[in-house]
Parts: C-alpha cells; structure tokens; sequence
C-alpha cells in the first residue's frame, strides 16, 4: 500500500526506527526507515504520534536533522515534564516502530538557491534544523557563507558538537555558554542579546538571510535585535519551541 | 490501525474506587494542563470587574475589592476536558453565581459568559445557579494563576471543562441560547461529559 | 506556557488544504499586517487549533476536528497569498 498516494495530501505513515545515537546525556538522534517517504528539506519538521495499549495517544512535532537526500533522522530532547520526550530518549529501541507524519513545513526551509550569507541563531535544541541546513549547504557544495550562533546552558549540553567544529570553509560558528563555562572559556558566558549580536552577525548592508530557533522567549528576542540592527524583517525566519512540558 | 508503541503510557494514577468517577473516554492526569485559545491576559487587578449584562446595559457590576468581600466557599471537585483528561479532586474557592445572579432581577433562560481576550461559552441559567458554578480566584491554596485563568475563571465542574472560561469577565443574560466560541466550532451546546457531548449532535 | 508559532501546524494545514500552508502570506482582517501563517502565534492542544496575528492577536484561523471532519474558519483573514507550487511534500 503506497503512503501518500496523492501528492500534496499528508498521511500518518509507520517509520521504524533503524539507528539512535545519544548526542548528550539528555539528546537522542533517531534514525528513521520510512517506506514510502518524499524526500524532505532542511528546516521541515515531522509530526510523531504514539499510541499506547489502552488507545491513548499523543502527537508532538520535531525538526529533521538531515539535509535533503540524507535518510530522515530526528534529534529530541529528554524534557523532564515531558510525556513523549522521555520515551523517545529512553524507551525507543531499533526495531520499533513510530507513526509519523512528514515532511511538513515550508517557510522554515532553506534551499540552495535561497543563498545567503545565512545568519543561523539557535538555542538549545533549536540548533536541529539550523544543522540541517548546514548539511544541505554541505551536501550541495554551495559556497554561501555562515555565521552560526548557538546558545546552550553548559558545553555538556551543545549537541552535534564534533560535527559543528569539522565546519571550516565559510563556515564561522560562535559559542554563548550561559549556565556554566568549563575553566579558560574565553567564549561568550550570556544570554544572547542585541549587543552580542551587533558583535558576531552579517551586518545588515549584506541583506543576510536569517534563520532563528528555539525557546518562544529566545526567538522573540533575537529575531526583534535583528531587525532593530536593520535586518529585513521578511528575512528573519523563525521557528519558535515549546518551552516546558510542551513536548 | 496505528501501531501500538510499547512501553509508552500516559502519566496518570487511578486512585482505588476511582474508576466511576473517570466520565467516558476521559483519562487521569497528575497534571494540570495548560490549554487556550489565546495569550494568557494580565488584566490589573485595579482595572478588573465582573459585570452582569443583558444586551448593552450592565446591570450590576463588582470591582475586585467588592467581589473579595463576597461570601465565598471552598470546594472540592472532579473536572473534565473535552481533549480526554480529568483531574479528582482539585480544590478551588469562590463565589457562587447564585450570589451574584441573586442580586440581578432578570428572567434569562441562558447565559454567555465572556472573558478577557474575547473568549465566550454559553450554558443554560439552570446550570450555572442552585449551587452548580462558581467565579473561582483560588486554585489549592494560592491564587489562581494566570496560565490557569487567574484572577478569576468561571467553574463549572458538572460540564466539560471547555465552559469554565479562563479570565472570565462576567455573564451576559440571553433569552435563547447562543453558541459561544468552541461550540461555533462544532462543540456541543451543553457539554455533558456523562453523556460524552463533546460535539454538535452528540 | 510558552507560546508557539504556526509552523507546528503545518502539519494539521497541510492535511486540511492539501498543500503546504505556512509560507502562505495572510492578511489580518482586523489589522492589516500581511505576514506567512507560519508566523503566526499558535494555540493549540485545547479543543481545537487557534492561529492569531501576531500584531494584534486577532483571530485569523480556527480549526476543529469533528467526529473525523475537519471545520475551518478563515474569516480573520482577509486575503491569502500563496506561492505557486509547493504542491509536492518534499520535493522543490
């Protein structure tokens, strides 16, 4: 039986899970078999809908952490007051079976042709989508240049990080550890804030192209320094995550 | 037929003799989930009123000094969303309709109860008098959060949760029965989890 | 509660329209702003799915699920812009 039969129309589909990788003690990467997927690109989410033996069922949304081409992988985090994280991050095993729902999203979306220079901001796990497209600029062998800002509470807690230093031709990525910095971190220890930004972002003349990421309150933030700093706001994209016990 | 995800369960505890207590469909939460259809309003204290109306005319009105100097009561109950989950026990305080209604004269059949943020539902007079609803300001033993609908939302217990409006404003008196914001949508006029009315025609 | 943005109904929009929905720019009918519905602030989890302008919170859609029959009230949005294409999930 074909998934989506008619192009366009969206159906639940039954992925199997065929790798996990812990990324950090709380951060699991779940590769997914999907029989009858489309293909997706960087920035798209899937929906995840679970079901247990007494019919209950819960659906949360999460951002596809491959580039275009690549098998479909998610990365989620454990929230501690989360109903379907800590299964996720804990239970799920390879072999088993998940009913998703994908790709979906379109203005969260970066494609090569999009260009740049690209201004990524994420914070914590809002740096999920913003590696995909890192990879899909990889993977394509496009030369538009990148500045990345991701802040995350303690280096413990930056994910894909061996993969983020590998980064080196055109790549510039800028580290704020705001909880706790390991001794002789002479990186920023903050919040992200406009003077931070004034200080590593494209300057406006370059009409950059921006992506932002994560927590509501963090996206509202970063996402208004960038316009007061002159960015067009038509080319600020955001994508806001649930806070606490959202997922 | 969605494949079952084993080992994945809904956080809950079923007190013993609780089963008949959980309307049809409903599942137990530990919780208390955070669900609206708008910003969370922060309405000043100092600007806050309750009104009861009937078409434009405000009939009676209390600031939040004189609605605290209400007689209030605390009660325990058992509520229920129409989205499946139920919580036993959840203890709130304040006053009954029935004081505030008591000292309106009117011959309304129904109300609308309407909130900050343009929320509205609609429940027949019957259900929100004789002791059935409350404009409850405290929730366990603190004041009603915002997220949950503080200062103050309507509580009516004996119906889906859906009809006790967050950050409830006051009643307005209606001869017929209109429907208000969910119900436009296809929700059940009455709402009655014992019968499992969640939609139109159920 | 943190408050999300229409992206994560993307999903429930594409489903509904039957094409990719969050790129589309909406007008507000209340206030004018033209913005992607992705960007609009999302409520949702409760008996139904509220996305408002993101300027004045003005309603722009709701949508139910009754009884497997999806309701959908687009009057918040006084005109919809959408890009041609986007009819295929993943492709470009």
């Amino acid at each position: 039986m074909e998934g989506t039969a008619v192009p366009g129309r969206l159906t639940w589909q039954v992925a199997t899970v065929t790798a996990v990788t812990q990324e950090t003690p709380s951060v699991r990467t779940i590769g997914l078999g999907v029989p009858s997927w489309p293909g997706h690109r960087a920035g798209q989410h899937l929906d995840v809908r679970l079901t247990a033996e007494d019919g209950y069922s819960a659906e949360r949304s999460y951002s596809i952490a491959s580039a275009a081409g690549e098998p479909v992988a998610i990365t989620v985090e454990r929230l501690a007051d989360g109903e379907v994280s800590p299964y996720l991050t804990e239970d799920l095993q390879v072999g088993d079976q998940l009913e998703i729902r994908g790709p979906v999203g379109g203005y969260f979306v970066w494609e090569t042709a999009d260009g740049g220079p690209l201004l990524l901001v994420g914070g914590g796990s809002g740096i999920v989508p913003l590696r995909a497209i890192l990879r899909q600029r990889e993977h394509s062998g496009s030369d538009v240049p990148v500045k990345l800002l991701y802040s995350a509470r303690a280096l413990s807690e930056l994910i894909y990080r061996d993969e983020l230093d590998g980064y080196h031709y055109g790549v510039e990525i800028t580290y704020t550890l705001t909880r706790e910095q390991p001794a002789g971190w002479t990186g920023y220890a903050r919040r992200v804030d406009r003077a931070l930004l004034a200080e590593i972002a494209w300057p406006a003349g370059k009409d950059p192209l921006a992506y932002v990421c994560g927590p509501t309150n963090f996206v509202e933030t970063v996402a208004g320094a960038l316009v007061a700093l002159g960015y067009e706001p038509g080319r600020v994209k955001t994508e806001r995550f649930g806070g606490t016990g959202g997922r | 037929m969605s494949p079952i995800s084993h080992g994945f369960h809904r956080r809950h505890t079923v007190p013993d003799g609780a089963a008949d207590r959980v309307p049809p469909g409903q599942y137990l939460t530990d919780g208390f989930p955070v669900l609206s259809a708008g910003p969370t309003p922060h309405t000043p204290l100092a600007e806050w009123t309750f009104s009861v109306r009937r078409g434009p005319l405000t009939l009676k009105s209390w600031t939040w000094q004189e609605f605290q100097e209400l007689p209030a009561e605390t009660v325990t109950v058992d509520i229920h969303c129409v989205t499946r989950w139920s919580k036993l026990d959840t203890e709130w305080r304040g006053v009954s309709v029935d004081t505030l209604l008591d000292q309106v004269e009117h011959d309304a059949g129904y109300v609308m109860a309407f909130s900050d943020g343009g929320y509205t539902t609609d429940l027949p007079l019957a259900d929100v008098t004789g002791g059935k609803a409350r404009v409850a300001f405290s929730y366990g033993d603190a004041p009603l959060k915002p997220e949950h609908g503080g200062p103050a939302r309507l509580l009516v217990p004996h119906l889906y949760f859906w009809k006790s409006a967050k950050w409830v404003r006051g009643l307005e008196l209606m001869d017929e029965d209109k429907p208000g914001f969910w119900e436009t949508y296809g929700y059940n006029m009455y709402g009655d989890p014992w019968k499992e009315q969640r939609y139109q025609g159920d | 509660m943190d408050e999300l943005d229409g992206n994560e109904a993307a999903g429930l929009l594409q489903e509904v329209f039957g094409r990719e929905m969050t790129v589309a720019a909406a007008t507000c009918a209340s206030c004018g702003t033209v913005a992607p519905i992705g960007e609009g602030r999302l409520y949702t989890g409760g008996p139904g799915t509220v996305i408002r302008c993101r300027t004045c919170v003005a309603v722009l859609v709701v949508i139910t699920q009754v009884r497997g029959r999806y309701c959908v009230d687009l009057m918040g949005i006084r005109a919809l812009d959408m890009p041609p294409g986007n009819m295929a999930p993943g492709g470009a």
